[in-house]
């Protein structure tokens, strides 16, 4: 299990740095003027490459962070192993969720 | 802070933990926020905040944890997945990646405003 979370947030970690290197760009072109909702649907909506993009995104983060908050939550309180899981998987499921969603919304 | 914690790849770690931390804490809003482009208006009248200071600031700030967290990690997997050099080079991933991300928050900042 330990073996398998760790190589999973290792792989998840490998997937989103070139992710983020994007987002970031993007990022960084966005803000410059003002951001707007015409601005931003103008650039994701209909588009099946930035779906995939941030679908992609949302998925490995879904992953990576709960895994992260998981071992945070281990080493620094002293809460029970059963209920850090409960919580790790909660906080995967609600990333994956509103993250799915707000892709459907930007680019549906 | 005892010796063994004030040195660099301490600060390093506990750079990594907490901006995976604060981005953590952020994800779940930030989704939120852009579920609001269902409708445009609904998402516009959300966008008005950012044009505050204040929140430009905020956004600043998120954007550089994002830069570190991401140096820093990439720092991580070279540390770990890689044959170990010889002498003690990683701590030379530190400093770059902290000044990398400093550069991506000072694009930000002139972007922005």
């Amino acid at each position: 299990m330990e073996r398998r979370l760790f190589g999973l947030q290792r792989l998840t970690a490998m997937v989103l740095a070139p992710l983020v290197l994007v987002h970031l760009g993007l990022v960084l072109v966005a803000i410059r003027g003002g951001l707007t909702a015409g601005e931003i649907l103008a650039r994701t909506q209909g588009s099946v490459g930035w779906a995939l993009f941030y679908g992609l995104f949302v998925v490995a983060v879904a992953i990576h962070a709960p895994i992260g908050i998981r071992n945070v939550l281990r080493e620094w309180t002293g809460l029970a192993s059963r209920a850090v899981d409960c919580l790790a998987l909660g906080f995967g499921g609600l990333l994956l969720v509103v993250g799915l969603r707000a892709v459907w919304a930007v680019v549906g | 802070m005892r010796p063994h914690r004030n040195h660099r790849a301490y600060w390093a770690f506990l750079g990594h933990r907490l901006s995976g931390l604060a981005l953590a804490v952020f994800l779940p809003f930030h989704f939120l926020a852009l579920g609001l482009a269902v409708e445009a208006a609904a998402l516009d009248a959300f966008l008005v905040w950012t044009d505050l200071g204040v929140v430009k600031l905020a956004e600043w700030g998120l954007v550089v944890l994002l830069a570190v967290h991401m140096f820093f990690g990439l720092r991580l997997l070279v540390l770990e997945l890689r044959p170990w050099p010889a002498g003690d080079a990683r701590l030379g991933w530190i400093l770059p990646g902290l000044a990398a991300s400093l550069v991506v928050g000072g694009v930000f900042l002139i972007g922005a405003f």
